[in-house]
């Protein structure tokens, strides 16, 4: 019997550690540490309700563990066989405990392909990888096939680049292949900058190998011998995971030289990114990895020709080689029933913001967004209602309910107004003001941009003051124009795809939500209640019965008012930071 | 450059040439080697990228150039107790905002900066992907998830002494 915890960065912030350590010492009362054993995983997915504790073989599925409730698990389960109920999750709907992850509505739809391993292995653990069937592809393609027909399982596939470009794999193979050097390169770009994405991250820590096996895999098809993962700082415990796994797989002869008794070597390095959004751009990836600033070049030369060092480089995403060894194992053929069309295979998203399930998911491409944020989701947080679905991150846009069954896949998300980007969906009720979202993206590009051509380095901090101006309710209806001809001659200028892509959330939510710029613009009012500068608190007098809970929770002390009586707030002194309304558990104060 | 002079040590010097040395003093790998120094300064003011820029033979412009380019490196000292707010999309629409108003307002001080005390600095970053706790806030390596701004108090109660 294994007990499989949860070692993703959510579920440890949550005290994962101290529920191995506590499962394990209950184990060793009950003299059962040798039959059962404790294993910490990667991330199971379903971060909203972590830590999450899977006993194998039965599935039982716990959520929400706390470290005290290590005996119960222990004494109940593992010693009489009985399932803790308390522990087990409800389906909302239902009302009715699921104990199989199978059965439950997040799991449902999903295919993990890229995810396979995570929740499953331990990831520092060779051993465990081997065991399902981690190493197999490298094996294969190093005894069996050429390189070029390496080359043809993967372009036979249909896989596309997973950071953001949907680039087809096979193809940028070829090229580096073709290119002759004396030296070339394997680059992994684990420098995840779109905030709110975490798929490449929990892959690292979940299943560090099978992205070691595909490079490797790489290496063999493009004839390189060096491959070096850029990964950010900003990761410890992936650069914890990923040293372990480098050191794993040279002491097992399956990274170094003679690699599976033939000639072929291949060895992995790590480089630190150092928190700059630019460098998942690969012209910049490959100037921060030579210990410069991080700025794009243009291209051509692509880094398949000159990159690193200017050496062919080939450079792929965390998620892109997570999916190489199943297509090798599997064949191009299974793999390219999968998905749509032009999309094949399967896509990890990060679900986070007013959905009920935050977390990780793994669906083939095709599947529409109803179903992810309806279904695997669980809906809109508090039962409020859906406004707008942002993907792509800040290069990405904003979808509204028509699109909601829009099939996902990298065109038809181009074609929507937004992009598929490295995976990020972000979920935004009727509470959350788009112009408000729009400029929280433009602060965002406005510090990432690296500063080298002009269009996206003014350029977007003009964009920003001018939503700036709307947002405090001084803009005037020209500056919707303005915004528009400024992001498109900051789209058609730029250098790189930070620049073409940052005016995307603008433009996005021009054209689904324009009747709220407009409200900002002629009425100076929000519609969400979110631009604090358009706001004034009230108490309604008839719903204030004076329990004073609004008053003690002011931070400024704007609320005056005695026991039992009518509350008031100074408008004068209030900072409209919301914390009375949130405490008010009779509807009595409003936001105008 | 930075307004903080500190006057490197002997000791301090003997550090930075050791960290340089164990990169072979290759100028390609300046960003390991910060990472390296201020991990053990805590921080990377003016004289220790001065110091560093002459054990790699590189000018102190490119070395301050790379310095300033990425987030991960800071010119000012970190308080005791670093306190990171993430402003990552899924925090903010969880209310980020109003959580980093609030420990500015309790703390007196701004983004970047640090207390008189020397007790907490404040600074955002973008984030780290533990989505599922939105808002999240990091004080040292301690992550503090679902933070309301009335829970702001709390947290920095648990600091004081």
């Amino acid at each position: 019997m294994h007990l499989l915890v949860c070692g993703g960065t959510g579920c440890r912030a949550a005290e994962s550690d101290a529920i191995v350590t506590n499962l394990q010492q209950e184990l060793e009362k009950n003299g059962l540490q040798d039959q059962v054993q404790v294993v910490m995983t990667g991330c199971f997915g379903f971060c909203e309700k972590g830590p999450i504790v899977k006993v194998s073989p039965d599935n039982t599925f716990y959520t929400q563990v706390k470290p005290e409730d290590a005996a119960e698990i222990v004494a109940e389960h593992v010693v009489k066989g009985r399932q803790v109920n308390r522990l087990l999750y409800k389906d909302p709907e239902k009302k009715e405990t699921v104990s199989d992850s199978k059965h439950m509505d997040f799991y449902k739809k999903q295919i993990r392909i890229a995810l396979r391993n995570c929740g499953f292995i331990d990831p520092e653990n060779l051993d465990e990888y081997i065991a399902r069937d981690g190493y197999m592809a490298l094996g294969r393609c190093l005894t069996e096939l050429k390189p070029q027909d390496v080359i043809n399982e993967i372009k036979e596939s249909g896989l596309r680049g997973r950071g953001g470009g949907g680039f087809p794999t096979g193809i940028k193979w070829e090229i580096a292949a073709k290119n002759d050097a004396d030296q070339k390169y394997v680059v992994c770009n684990a420098d995840e900058g779109d905030p709110g994405a975490f798929m490449d991250r929990s892959i690292l820590e979940g299943d560090p190998h099978a992205v070691l096996e595909a490079m490797a895999i790489c290496g063999y098809s493009t004839n390189a011998t060096k491959g070096l993962i850029y990964i950010r700082a900003e990761y410890p415990l992936a650069i914890k995971r990923l040293k372990i796994a480098i050191d794993q797989a040279r002491e097992y002869g399956l990274l170094g030289k003679n690699i599976f008794g033939t000639d072929f070597e291949f060895d992995i390095e790590l480089r630190y990114g150092a928190g700059a959004f630019v460098c998942g751009e690969e012209t910049s990836l490959i100037h921060s990895m030579e210990g410069l600033r991080g700025e794009p070049t243009i291209k051509p030369p692509y880094p398949a020709e000159s990159g690193y060092l200017g050496k062919p480089t080939n450079v792929n995403n965390v998620e892109t080689y997570a999916n190489i060894p199943v297509i090798i194992n599997k064949g191009a053929n299974w793999f390219n029933k999968i998905g749509t069309e032009k999309s094949k295979g399967t896509k990890v998203f990060a679900l986070a913001g007013k959905i009920n399930n935050v977390g990780l998911i793994e669906v083939p491409m095709g599947t529409t967004l109803r179903e992810v944020i309806f279904e695997i989701g669980g809906g809109i947080k508090d039962g409020k209602k859906f406004k707008a679905v942002q993907t792509g991150g800040p290069s990405g846009g904003c979808l509204t309910e028509e699109h909601l069954d829009t099939p996902i896949d990298f065109d038809n998300l181009v074609q929507a107004g937004s992009m598929m980007g490295s995976g990020g969906m972000i979920v935004m009720d009727e509470d959350d003001c788009m112009v408000s979202m729009a400029k929280f993206y433009l602060d965002f590009t406005v510090e990432e941009s690296c500063g080298k051509c002009s269009p996206c380095r003014i350029g977007n901090k003009r964009l920003y003051e001018l939503l700036d101006r709307i947002t405090q309710g001084k803009g005037e209806m020209e500056d919707l124009q303005r915004l528009r001809n400024m992001s498109q001659v900051i789209k058609d200028t730029s250098l790189c795809g930070l620049g073409q892509t940052s005016p995307n959330p603008v433009l996005s939510t021009l054209d689904n939500f324009y009747d709220e710029y407009v409200a900002h613009v002629t009425d100076k009012k929000c519609p969400a209640g979110q631009c604090k500068d358009l706001m004034t608190y009230t108490i309604i007098e008839e719903n204030c019965v004076g329990c004073t809970a609004c008053a003690r929770v002011c931070p400024v002390g704007a609320i005056s008012g005695e026991k039992k009586q009518v509350h008031n707030i100074d408008p004068e002194i209030c900072i409209k930071c919301g914390a009375c309304i949130e405490r008010c558990k009779f509807d009595a104060i409003i936001v105008k | 450059m930075s307004s903080i002079k500190v006057k490197l040590k002997e000791a301090d010097l003997n550090k930075i040439k050791e960290i340089c040395k164990s990169f072979d003093n290759k100028e390609g790998e300046l960003i390991n080697v910060l990472h390296k120094t201020q991990e053990h300064f805590g921080y990377l003011p003016a004289e220790v990228q001065e110091a560093v820029a002459q054990e790699l033979k590189m000018s102190v412009a490119k070395v301050y150039g790379v310095v300033t380019f990425y987030s991960f490196f800071t010119m000012l000292p970190k308080g005791k107790h670093p306190i990171s707010i993430c402003t990552g999309t899924a925090c903010y629409v969880r209310g980020a905002d109003n959580v980093l108003q609030e420990f500015k307002r309790q703390l007196d001080i701004e983004v970047g900066e640090t207390t008189k005390d020397g007790k907490f600095s404040l600074s955002c970053l973008r984030c780290v992907g533990a989505c599922g706790l939105a808002p999240v806030v990091l004080v040292g390596d301690k992550t503090f998830g679902r933070v309301s701004p009335d829970g702001v108090k709390e947290i920095l109660e648990q600091y004081k002494d």
